[in-house]
């Protein structure tokens, strides 16, 4: 060990919070220059963390499972006649969408449609809700050797949840519809007006951009569009909440605060791309011939 | 460290990895805490990871800040940056700060009864909510909604006394084993 004087000892003692400053600073900058390194920095700890929540995911899902059944047991009354009004309501749902696809698949057939291909998809369990005071992302844990890609769609039972930004070997990470950098191309399905939804780190994220003489309507839904080549057209997103500040938020399908599944839909869309992908293009692979 | 001057045996292993693990407990539970926070638990809309983790920084930094030096609170900055996706380097620069102005002050905060250092507790928490909403608001060059911070400081709030409980005897502890 190196002998150094008590004064000289103190003196540098004391200058070790100063310069863990700047090296906080130094951070700052370096993440702001350099994405890449930031990315592959989470996505390396996500690889490492994930096996540990997985396992973990399975008895806190034990035990929440049990928390909402005391909850639903507590309220099975209310929610018995709640249940039976709404059955009553969806028959009639139901009997006018049968009829309503009959005339579709009549139509369809008169016009020689050609069906839209249905997106492939994996399932994969979220694992983390890690959000921070201004960032909203959910961790999912992957077996080696998974086919999910960056770009790809993560559906819930409900709607949209969000699109696929970090890929590790064990992890991904989807940015939720509700993080501060959250953009999807939305359109409101009484109108047909193209809107952007914007996330603003609150439950319902923003509706903005629709054009001059259209208004969002309250209770009208939103699906996603395919402008910007990011998503395709008509998932289920939400539905128009009018704020009391008169601001049009969209009330999501998805339930963000108890994920447990989501679907990762392949649409092989790879419209708006994270960072990573922008600065570096990526080779293009001629198949085998 | 203050010790009694005097001969005493030399340690032996277990001893001394006993007191190892006492002075790495405040980093390494806090480093615990953090992980464990993003785990799905279904709280709705709240960031679990910074209230944990601010009561750890602010009380080992007022009651004993040799073990819970300036790196290691860059690194649980850096870790829960990491974890939340955050930009990096916002929440070192938070959790140093609250780190400096603990410590500036400890001599103070220390003398005051538990419910005067939990109310200042929140003013720590307003000062790190306050940090990083003016960083990350500069980082993307917009005016960012103040919203998120309230929920943040009451969560912090609400983490710290039972917290500072177990870390009071997890102090007791360190002085102890360093008195041997």
């Amino acid at each position: 060990m190196i002998r150094i004087s008590i004064q000289t000892r103190q003196a540098l003692s004391r200058l070790v919070l100063p310069a863990t400053f700047v090296m906080a600073f130094a951070v700052l900058m370096l993440g702001k220059a350099d994405t890449v390194i930031a990315e592959r920095a989470r996505v390396a700890l996500a690889d490492a963390l994930a096996p540990a929540y997985a396992a973990l995911a399975e008895p806190i899902g034990t035990v929440t499972g049990a928390v909402h059944e005391v909850r639903d047991l507590w309220r099975m009354r209310s929610e018995n006649a709640r249940l039976r009004e709404e059955n009553e309501r969806l028959r009639r749902w139901q009997a006018a969408a049968l009829a309503l696809e009959a005339e579709n698949a009549r139509l369809k057939a008169q016009l020689a449609w050609v069906p839209e291909i249905a997106g492939q998809f994996t399932t994969a369990r979220v694992v983390a809700d890690q959000g921070g005071l201004y960032a909203r992302a959910a961790l999912l844990a992957l077996a080696p050797g998974h086919s999910v890609a960056k770009g790809q769609i993560a559906l819930d039972e409900r709607g949209v949840v969000g699109r696929v930004t970090e890929v590790g070997n064990r992890s991904a990470r989807v940015l939720l519809l509700t993080d501060l950098n959250a953009r999807v191309p939305v359109m409101l399905e009484r109108s047909g007006a193209q809107a952007l939804l914007v996330g603003t780190n609150n439950d319902r994220p923003r509706l903005q951009h629709w054009p001059a003489g259209v208004q969002p309507q309250e209770g009208e839904r939103v699906v996603t569009s395919a402008e910007a080549n990011a998503y395709p057209a008509g998932l289920p997103v939400g539905t128009v909440r009018i704020a009391a500040n008169g601001v049009p938020e969209v009330e999501l399908f998805a339930r963000l605060d108890r994920l447990e599944m989501v679907r990762l839909f392949d649409y092989g869309l790879r419209g708006v791309l994270p960072p990573e992908a922008t600065t570096r293009v990526e080779p293009i692979r001629h198949p085998r011939r | 460290m203050a010790r009694a001057p005097g001969i005493r045996p030399n340690r032996t292993l277990w001893q001394r990895l006993d007191l190892i693990a006492r002075l790495t407990f405040p980093v390494v539970s806090a480093v615990l805490l953090l992980v464990a926070s993003d785990l799905p638990v279904g709280l709705p809309g709240a960031a679990l990871g910074p209230a944990l983790m601010l009561p750890c920084v602010i009380f080992w930094s007022v009651f004993r800040p040799a073990v819970m030096p300036p790196p290691a609170v860059f690194a649980l900055g850096l870790l829960s940056d990491l974890l939340s996706g955050a930009p990096l380097g916002v929440g070192p620069l938070g959790l140093l700060t609250v780190h400096a102005v603990a410590l500036r002050w400890r001599m103070r905060i220390a003398r005051q009864s538990f419910l005067r250092v939990w109310c200042m507790v929140l003013g720590f928490a307003l000062l790190y909510g306050i940090v990083v909403y003016l960083t990350t608001s500069l980082l993307r060059f917009a005016i960012l909604s103040p919203e998120p911070l309230l929920p943040q400081i009451a969560l912090t709030a609400a983490f710290y006394p039972a917290l500072a409980l177990g870390f009071t005897r997890t102090h007791r502890g360190i002085a102890q084993a360093e008195a041997e």
